[in-house]
């Protein structure tokens, strides 16, 4: 049923990419035009938007704004100090207080970071390799609730030895989320439902579930008229890492160990392999013998389980309790740092540093200067929107585009096949179209690989020699996206660049 | 699940010379929806029937004050339960056979059947209630008000995705909409100028949507996720800065009034819930039907379903693909912003932060329920808006049913509709696939 | 109407698809363009008709120079095309699909499709097509869909029509079919161009020929011309058009297929209860025009498919077994799309090439890879196969197709096969590469290993066969020798079994 037919056959020789590996000299340029860069500018661009958000609804602008053309330097003035103060405040509440009195306190902050990082990064390592394996897991919230829920059951009713009963809170943290998770993979698996609606419904679910269960003796605190658990057992939670002056507690050190694990999972594992071919090419997959049915129950069990780990880091870790409020907006956070890491695990590990980091000095921004911590979302969804547009990025800081093979090579090979079955599927329900054969594009890399899994049946051209911008394409709707976005590559035709903006 | 077996085709014989001859056909049965039919026939039978609790259950369809009086209507529990059971069990049956003869079960079946379990729920639920009489009218008149901005939601969902564009923001666009509807209507003191500012918030919104999909083919759902993010930040923030230092400058509102059509609102039932209403209100109907009109009777309606099926195909006869999904988008965001518009025009008196509290995406589930028509959209989200009110409606009653379970319930109805278990949903094949020339 | 194109050039990047290319077509005449798959033939063509922008050269309508930005302004200039991949959208009705984009409207833009269908019978009716115009076009036949494509254009007053491998999908009848039509098209003053690879056809139809090869014209002739000039012309050198490959030492009958039948999800019989064995070091070709449950029967013996029947190797039943069991049982498959189902692009070369061996020694355990290993092996099949690539580190979608077909070839043909299925195994694969593909079927063949080739080219069919197998409406119509006539298969093909035709013959000169 491949439309894909008869023509291609490039050019015999044709097979070295014609374009060739950056000139001599472009170091600079090879630096310039890499992801780093780009991730680096977008968190630039992201925080100079926000300062100017600051600075438009700071009380003390407006009011020499009101006499600006009398004494313009005041407006300037109360301008910088406004984001001056803003951003300090951030510094000193996410990684050192320089005003603080003894090391303790110093370092306080930055301990506050990685304590509040620590569900952040486990439950986005679970998104990404969700990513990773085409599946678009949008379900982190419910699969967060649940392991939370079954953390703090069996944290509350039980009396077990130390040790012990934190294992078992523990798996059983995990066991929630893996269960929440494994009924999208199900239903995906037999009925082609696609996830990205599925998650979506389930977390609806969770969350009036848990609501309802913090209502009846399940969950509920004895004698308690508001939706709250009894605290966890002593014996159920992370002790504190370095001692009792900071909150910091032994649930970092299993963030550390579930990103140790997601990288050998990923890149060392028969599993990750299978996954990551799933994620790719679901239809070579299945071809090698791969069973992809069972891969997705497979990624959504490991992707829920590490959502549930995250929501028992949660009570067992700073909360001690459970409320309905326990996985917050971590879901979709956890979407954006795992894109932000590229679903690389030692990327998500510090992406989830960099935005625990956020709210942790978003805090003390709040408190200190009055700037809502809401910024720290505006911070968060603008890095995501840059770093998914390369070309907005480069575009506006003019920098150098990558060259053909230099894109290839250093493309970030996650997030686009992933994402690619997943963002048409979202309108496929029942219908029981291939996953595979829709596709959407994500991203500097993704152009890259999508024209990299197409060239051979494109129409006369060689694959090698910097596949044309967007391919010429059969039907949209059968094989995998031939678009390759034209920017990638500087030896694409220009005609690329005026067909994608027509 | 399904079987299948063998059926003389029409040729009959299968000679080896006949060269035009069609290759054999078989008819296949699809077992999901009879099974689905029985599983609830054997819930309603153990809850309906079984479980009910031998009062009556009264609903009130008049008020005193009504023109048109008419009679309460009174529903003895155990026996409409185990009437609806009855039926529901007959139409098992005939679904079943359906199957056998002739592969499916027609569509009204279905609807039939979803109307007489919903039927059956009602008498149950409200004869087990503390308090076993319901103001009929009202729930449904509440169930209306409410699906207000599902409508709007998912109409702007069902053009989006229409033209092949995904649109997860829906949420981002409502409460966008509602946002700049607030702060605008409250500083002009304009109910309208509050509106026009909702449809530029919305169609904003739907312009960075469209930028980042379209020009730099970023995934849709990413692309809608982030968006939902962004606009929820930069509400909460503004609220929390502009909006609560001043909150009777910027953030008390002006309302629309409802607009009562005389002689046509004093029809009972149907008159309070459909003739006394806000413009917005009357607005959506427009909407809900020139949209149905637009997509599927003109010829701009042609060109979106084209580009949203098969982009290639409309570019091959002159069709510019990408600017035809950038229009749709831009539209799509102006009809979510309206909806916005409605939270804090109409149903509350200012905004509050993240207000829309999910309504997004209850929209988007109602446009895959209604098949990405927007008629089916309209039914939907109207479902979608009656079990939300009798969420409200029964925890008032008193009844066994918790009300959370009753919120879940448009989730859970969409869960069994992508599933295929209840009927089957089939979206634009372009939809999420960016559309690149050469 | 005169079309001139003068000096066209396109390129891609650092590659040169079409290189100043000149060409007329007058009304009344079918002018061919030949050539191999991948010379540049369709990308002409696109340019011609506004869906890719030249880099050079000029595009002149009755001596005017005309630029087309879009198809929208090719199609106002009198330009249509039959796409090779029909441009057709699948969920709407054949009036739906001839209206959209020249739509006829009421008031307030309100579709008046009732013009259109009275267009579609009018024209249904002057050639004979017997199209309805509301029914769906998923719901037709290729051939008829194909119909719709021309309707498409003559609606819009073509002048000129180009059909782009308009056979590749059609059965020899429909073919004929389609010859005529064009030829009533080419007697009321249309210009036709005709782009095909098979000599035949377009020797049979055209006024002037005209042969590319690598993006540049390499010859015109005319209709008269010689069939293996033709051929030598479009390939770049004598071609041999019948190989002489070594008689087959044949063995046991270690595969089986019997009773096999696949249904699609609404019920059609892809496959129509099919039986036939393969003999160690045989080939087995199995021809059809495309579309006739070839490629549902490779994929049910891989158990990618639900089927009913048996299959069995080594006495061993495969059918009920997984992709993986079957891949066990020493069964390799190439697929007939690499880039779907034969590699995962992203994927680097070397992952690749362990793409089903993952978790087996050398490349890794049931539970972890071994990076070192797998590079190692993958060098050497780098080397082995003569695959061109700048590393194994590399994605495998930088390569050029026929590298990447040896690719999936070099995962395939490992050793100790007990089976070997290629379907099109050098479909978009250069010349040189063909040649190097087919000696390696051959060898695993003498190696005796029985071997099942799934082919749409005749010639390729030809080429590899022992035997042949005939697919028809997901039927095998007949199993004939590997030295068949052309003429013979081409009415197999079609549906007809010359009766003649013993069943399951000996090839000659098998030493059993």
């Amino acid at each position: 049923m491949s439309a894909v037919t008869t023509q291609a056959a490039p050019t015999p020789g044709a097979s070295g990419p014609a374009s060739g590996p950056p000139d001599g000299g472009s170091a600079l340029r090879h630096m310039m035009s890499g992801n780093g860069m780009v991730t680096v500018l977008a968190i630039v661009l992201s925080l100079v938007i926000s300062a100017v958000l600051i600075i438009l609804t700071n009380e003390d602008v407006m009011e020499a704004a009101g006499y600006f053309f009398a004494r313009p330097q005041d407006t300037l003035v109360a301008a910088w100090e406004a984001v001056a103060a803003a951003y300090a405040a951030l510094f000193r509440g996410a990684v050192f207080n320089y005003r603080a009195e003894d090391v303790t306190g110093m370092v306080y902050p930055f301990m506050e970071s990685l304590t509040l990082s620590t569900p952040l990064i486990i439950i986005s390592l679970g998104i990404a390799i969700s990513f990773r394996s085409g599946l678009f897991n949008i379900g982190g919230q419910g699969q967060m609730i649940f392991g939370a829920m079954f953390a703090t059951f069996f944290g509350v009713h039980l009396q077990l030895p130390v040790g012990l009963h934190l294992l078992l809170v523990l798996v059983m943290g995990i066991l929630g989320g893996a269960l929440w998770g494994s009924i999208v993979g199900v239903l995906k698996a037999a009925t082609g439902a696609h996830e990205v609606i599925l998650t979506i419904m389930l977390n609806y679910v969770a969350v009036n579930l848990v609501a309802y269960l913090l209502q009846t003796p399940v969950l509920q605190r004895e004698g308690s008229t508001n939706p709250v658990s009894e605290f966890l057992e002593p014996t159920a939670v992370f002790p504190p890492l370095l001692g009792d002056s900071f909150r910091l507690n032994w649930g970092f050190v299993v963030a550390i160990l579930a990103t140790v694990f997601a990288w050998w999972l990923i890149r060392r594992s028969t599993t990750g392999f299978q996954l990551r071919a799933v994620g790719a090419n679901p239809a070579a997959a299945r071809t090698a013998g791969v069973s992809v049915k069972r891969m997705y129950v497979v990624a959504m069990v490991i992707s829920g389980g590490l959502a549930g780990l995250a929501g028992m880091s949660q009570v067992s870790g700073t909360e001690k309790v459970l409320n309905t409020d326990v996985a917050g907006s971590f879901g979709f956070d956890a979407i954006t740092v795992a894109l932000l890491g590229r679903s690389n695990p030692v990327g998500v590990f510090f992406a989830g540093l960099l935005f625990g980091a956020l709210r942790a000095g978003g805090v003390t921004m709040q408190t200190e200067t009055g700037v809502p911590i809401d910024i720290v979302l505006i911070i968060q969804s603008l890095i995501v929107l840059f770093i998914a547009a390369p070309p907005l990025v480069r575009t506006i800081f003019r920098l150098p585009r990558p060259g053909a093979l230099q894109a290839r090579t250093t493309a970030d090979p996650v997030t686009q096949p992933a994402l690619a079955g997943a963002a048409a599927a979202t309108t496929t329900s029942a219908g029981g179209t291939a996953p595979a054969a829709e596709s959407a594009v994500v991203g500097d890399a993704v152009g890259v690989a999508a024209g990299d899994a197409v060239s051979p049946a494109d129409p006369e051209s060689p694959a090698g020699a910097g596949a044309p911008a967007g391919a010429p394409r059969d039907t949209p709707d059968a094989g995998p996206p031939p678009g390759g976005r034209p920017t990638a590559s500087p030896t694409q035709p220009t005609t690329g660049e005026e067909g994608e903006q027509r | 699940m399904s079987t299948t077996v063998t059926v003389p085709s029409g040729s009959g014989a299968s000679s080896a010379t006949g060269s035009a001859e069609q290759p054999r056909r078989e008819v296949v049965r699809h077992w999901t929806t009879p099974v689905t039919f029985a599983v609830l026939t054997v819930v309603s039978l153990l809850v309906f029937a079984l479980g009910a609790s031998g009062d009556s259950a009264t609903f009130r369809i008049s008020t005193e004050a009504d023109a048109v009086r008419i009679p309460d209507l009174v529903a003895p529990t155990v026996p409409v339960g185990w009437a609806i059971t009855a039926l529901l069990a007959a139409l098992t049956v005939w679904g079943l056979l359906a199957v056998r003869r002739r592969g499916t079960v027609p569509g009204w079946g279905s609807a039939a059947f979803a109307v007489l379990f919903v039927a059956g729920f009602l008498v149950w639920v409200v004869g087990a209630a503390n308090t076993t009489t319901v103001f009929l009218t009202g729930l449904v008149a509440g169930a209306f008000v409410l699906a207000v901005p599902l409508i709007f939601g998912s109409m702007a969902g069902v053009l989006s995705e229409r033209a092949g564009v995904v649109n997860i923001a829906i949420e981002g666009q409502l409460l966008a909409g509602a946002f700049t509807a607030a702060v605008t209507g409250s500083v002009t003191g304009s109910v309208w100028a509050g509106l026009l500012a909702a449809v530029v918030a919305g169609v904003l919104v739907s312009a960075l949507l469209a930028v980042f999909s379209i020009r730099y083919l970023v995934n849709q759902v990413i692309v809608g996720v982030v968006l939902n993010v962004l606009v929820t930040g930069l509400t909460s923030f503004l609220f929390s800065t502009l909006l609560s230092s001043d909150s009777s400058r910027f953030n008390s509102p002006p309302h629309f009034s409802s607009i009562r059509i005389p002689v046509l609102a004093d029809i009972p039932v149907i008159g309070p819930i459909f003739f006394d209403q806000t413009v917005l209100g009357y607005g959506m109907y427009l909407i809900v039907a020139a949209l149905y009109v637009g997509l599927f009777h003109t010829k701009w309606g042609l060109r979106v379903r084209a580009v949203g099926e098969h982009p290639k195909a409309a570019d091959t006869v002159g069709i510019n693909v990408n600017r035809t999904r950038y229009v749709n988008v831009l539209l799509a965001g102006a009809i979510a912003g309206m909806g916005g518009a409605f939270f804090t025009l109409v149903s509350s008196s200012s905004f509050s932060k993240e207000m829309t509290a999910g309504q997004g995406f209850i929209a988007l589930a109602a446009v895959i329920f209604g098949r990405w028509n927007p008629i089916g959209a309209f039914f939907a989200a109207l479902l979608f808006g009656f079990a939300t009110n009798m969420q409200f409606v029964l925890a008032i009653l008193g009844t066994p049913v918790p009300s959370q379970f009753m919120a879940m319930l448009p989730y859970l109805v969409t869960i069994l509709v992508v599933a295929g278990l209840v009927g089957r949903s089939r979206g634009p094949a372009a939809a999420g696939t960016p559309y690149v020339k050469e | 109407m005169k079309l001139e194109l003068r000096g066209i050039t396109k390129k891609f990047g650092a590659f040169t698809a079409n290189d100043s290319i000149d060409l007329t077509v007058e009304s009344g005449q079918v002018h061919s363009l030949l050539g191999e798959n991948g010379a540049g033939k369709s990308t002409l063509m696109n340019v011609l008709f506004g869906l890719y922008e030249p880099t050079a050269g000029e595009i002149l309508v009755d001596g005017t120079p005309v630029r087309f930005s879009g198809p929208g302004e090719a199609m106002a200039a009198g330009i249509g095309m039959v796409h090779q991949h029909f441009m057709l959208i699948p969920v709407f009705t054949v009036a739906e699909n001839v209206a959209l984009g020249d739509e006829h409207t009421r008031a307030a833009g309100v579709l008046d499709l009732e013009a259109t269908r009275r267009r579609i019978r009018e024209i249904s009716d002057r050639f004979g097509f017997h199209v309805d115009p509301d029914a769906r076009v998923e719901d037709l036949p290729v051939g008829v869909q194909q119909r719709v494509e021309i309707i498409k254009a003559l609606v819009r007053d073509a002048r000129v029509l180009i059909l782009d491998e308009p056979t590749a999908v059609l059965t020899p009848q429909e073919t004929d079919e389609l010859l005529d039509i064009i030829r009533q098209l080419r007697d009321s003053g249309t210009a036709v161009v005709f782009i095909s690879h098979k000599l035949r056809e377009v020797k049979a139809i055209s006024t002037q020929i005209t042969v590319l090869r690598r993006g540049r014209v390499v010859g015109t002739a005319d209709p008269g011309a010689d069939q293996s000039e033709l051929a030598a012309l479009m390939v770049g050198r004598d071609v041999v058009l019948n190989r002489q490959k070594s008689a087959p030492t044949l063995g046991e009958e270690t595969f089986t297929v019997s009773g096999l039948t696949v249904l699609s999800p609404d019920g059609v019989r892809l496959v129509d209860d099919v039986s036939f064995g393969i003999r160690q070091g045989e080939v087995l070709a199995v021809a059809g025009v495309q579309g006739n449950g070839q490629t549902e029967l490779t994929e049910a013996i891989m158990g990618l498919h639900k089927a009913q029947g048996s299959i069995r190797l080594d006495g061993e039943e495969l059918l009920g077994r997984t992709t993986r069991q079957v891949i066990r049982a020493g069964v390799g498959y190439v697929p007939e799309d690499r880039s779907t189902d034969g590699l995962v692009g992203p994927f680097t070369v070397a992952e690749n090439l362990v793409l089903n061996r993952y978790d087996r020694p050398p490349a890794g355990n049931g539970l972890q890879l071994d990076p070192k290993a797998i590079r190692r092996l993958a060098e050497q099949r780098v080397q082995e196969f003569d695959i061109r690539t700048q590393g194994v580190d590399l994605p495998v979608g930088t390569l050029s197709g026929g590298n990447q077909q040896k690719v999936v070839m070099a995962r395939e043909l490992v050793d100790d096969l007990k089976l070997f299925i290629a379907s099109q195994p050098t479909r978009g694969v250069d010349v040189g590469s063909i040649e190097f593909l087919h000696d390696r079927i051959i060898r695993e063949r003498d190696s005796g290993t029985p071997v099942m080739i799934v082919s749409t080219e005749l010639d390729e069919v030809l080429d590899l066969a022992d035997r042949i197998a005939v697919m028809y409406h997901g039927r095998i119509i007949g199993i004939v020798p590997g030295d068949t006539s052309r003429d013979d298969l081409g009415l197999m093909m079609a549906g007809i079994d010359p009766a003649a035709s013993p069943q399951d013959p000996t090839p000659k000169g098998a030493t059993a």
